[in-house]
């Protein structure tokens, strides 16, 4: 450890860790041909085969309920000692009123706890966990939950509505000496990037286009991680994994590739081709999956992207109490191939596309 | 549900925490001023499991006012592997594919929003069990 204090490496007093995470993903598909069938009348090249979609009575509140809750399996800890219960997503079901509130209350952490909603579009649930490594990390907390959850919607017939899906992550973080992946560093790396953006009011979100690819995208999550690796003094090849933010399956895989990691370090986080991209919640589900079958000693990289824009990445090492926490409640593929197939008119109906009066 | 009964019925809406009664230690959902099972006052509050089984259940094709956006749904009595037996939807199934004896386990979901500027007031539903299919590592 050297340099701590200038370095652009955010790390705590105290080293931290995940003591505990779990997934969510709603149990309907909506295959990208079937929005083809409908919009494009062509076999276009599709993003992704499938999308997660909410059902009719979900949204990010329950989604993140039971994400928290699987969560909260796997750490085995007294819910009243968690101190922050955060939930970064875009899709927040009230416009004021606090998703965490009720998560909080749902998982009986209430009342001596903070309670906050974030929003950074696809990034607002790494903004938390590394709030909640600074909370933990500082002493002020030894527990504090970090939740990215999303019930993403795209304007019909737009390219987003082939990949805009449900889905996401809880993360409990704690003390080091508890974790089952401890976290050594992390760093934030953001820039004003209109690639995306939803003005009050507006049901569907606009973007840049092409814009979205090059200064948006690859430009945040190759800078977020090259800092990463440079600071640490890490190649790619001591990675076991990694996860970076998913809006469809071929981004991410080149910017692993241009950054010099290969598809083998990639596939066990790349989620998006089976769910979509679940936005706050993309690239935490993606580490979720990762954490079910990583073995003690791997070295994870996650790298999350939020339009607007910017970069949070983590560097992790997995620790021998995974082995122990991940059977506790259900694995992220348990989620994922629990699958119900639906089609355009019943995706239009779950998702209120429909008008009613 | 008015705002009011709404809020004070959170606890087992959300977790479905009901009662243990001190002295015949039953289970007891919804909780209540006196324990059915022996006429005891003053219970302690239980969190149940949330894992039962369908003792019952039929499909709601006319939904009451506020749940139309859900129909036709199935509703199930659900008895709890502590002994209460609930009443409530069943979600992430279509109702020809409900079975008695089937193993649900407790979700916390939407039940239903009081119009467009009303409060969305969420509660126990139960879902098939989760199949654990992953293979770990
Ligand atoms: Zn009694």
């Amino acid at each position: 450890m050297t340099e701590v204090k200038d370095s652009v490496l955010l790390r705590p007093n105290r080293p931290v860790g995940i003591v505990g995470y779990g997934a969510y993903v709603p149990i309907y598909r909506l295959p990208a041909r079937e929005v083809a069938r409908i919009w494009s009348g062509r076999d276009a090249e599709l993003p992704i085969k499938e999308k997660a979609v909410a059902g009719l009575d979900e949204d990010t509140a329950s989604m993140s309920i039971e994400a928290a809750r699987n969560a909260l399996a796997r750490a085995q800890i007294d819910p009243k000692r968690i101190r922050a219960v955060w939930v970064g997503s875009e899709s927040h079901p009230y416009a004021v009123k606090p998703t965490s509130t009720i998560v909080a209350e749902a998982l009986d952490i209430v009342p001596l706890t903070q309670a906050a909603d974030w929003e950074f579009a696809c990034k607002a649930g790494t903004e938390a966990m590394q709030a909640a490594i600074a909370f933990v990390g500082s002493g002020m907390a030894t527990y504090a939950l970090s939740i990215g959850m999303d019930t993403a919607q795209g304007r019909p017939g737009d390219a987003l509505e082939y990949t805009a899906a449900a889905g996401g992550a809880a993360i409990l973080i704690g003390p080091a000496e508890e974790s089952l992946a401890t976290i050594e560093a992390s760093v934030s790396y953001v820039t004003d990037t209109p690639d995306f953006w939803r003005r009050a009011h507006v049901h569907y979100p606009s973007h840049g286009q092409r814009f979205t690819g090059e200064p948006a995208y690859f430009h945040h999550v190759t800078h977020a991680a090259q800092i990463m690796l440079e600071e640490l003094g890490r190649k790619p090849a001591d990675y076991r994994y990694v996860v970076l933010h998913q809006p469809n399956v071929k981004f991410p895989q080149r910017a692993a590739k241009l950054l010099g990691f290969k598809p083998e370090q990639v596939q066990a986080g790349l989620l998006v081709g089976r769910i979509g991209n679940t936005y706050a919640g993309s690239s935490l589900v993606g580490m979720t999956a990762v954490l079910d079958e990583a073995r003690p000693g791997d070295q994870v990289l996650v790298v999350s992207f939020g339009s607007g824009a910017g970069s949070d990445a983590f560097s992790l090492e997995v620790t021998e109490r995974i082995e122990a926490a991940r059977g506790r409640a259900p694995q992220t593929l348990d989620y994922i191939a629990r699958r119900v197939e639906i089609d355009y008119a019943t995706y239009a109906r779950m998702r209120g596309k429909l008008l009613m009066k | 549900m008015s705002v009011a009964r709404t809020w004070r019925t959170r606890k087992q809406r959300y977790a479905l925490v009901g009662e243990r009664c001190d002295y015949c230690q039953n289970a007891i959902f919804p909780p209540r001023d006196v324990c059915p099972h022996c006429a005891e006052p003053a219970q302690k509050e239980f969190a149940l499991s949330g894992r039962g089984t369908v003792y019952s259940y039929t499909t709601v094709f006319d939904p009451p006012t506020g749940f139309d956006a859900f129909a036709p749904y199935p509703v199930a009595l659900v008895k709890l592997d502590e002994g209460p037996m609930v009443t409530a939807q069943l979600t992430d199934i279509m109702p020809d594919q409900v079975k008695i004896g089937m193993p649900v386990e407790m979700v916390t979901r939407k039940l239903n929003e009081q119009g467009d500027e009303g409060i969305i007031v969420y509660s126990y539903k139960f879902r098939p069990q989760l199949q654990r299919q992953a293979l770990a590592a």
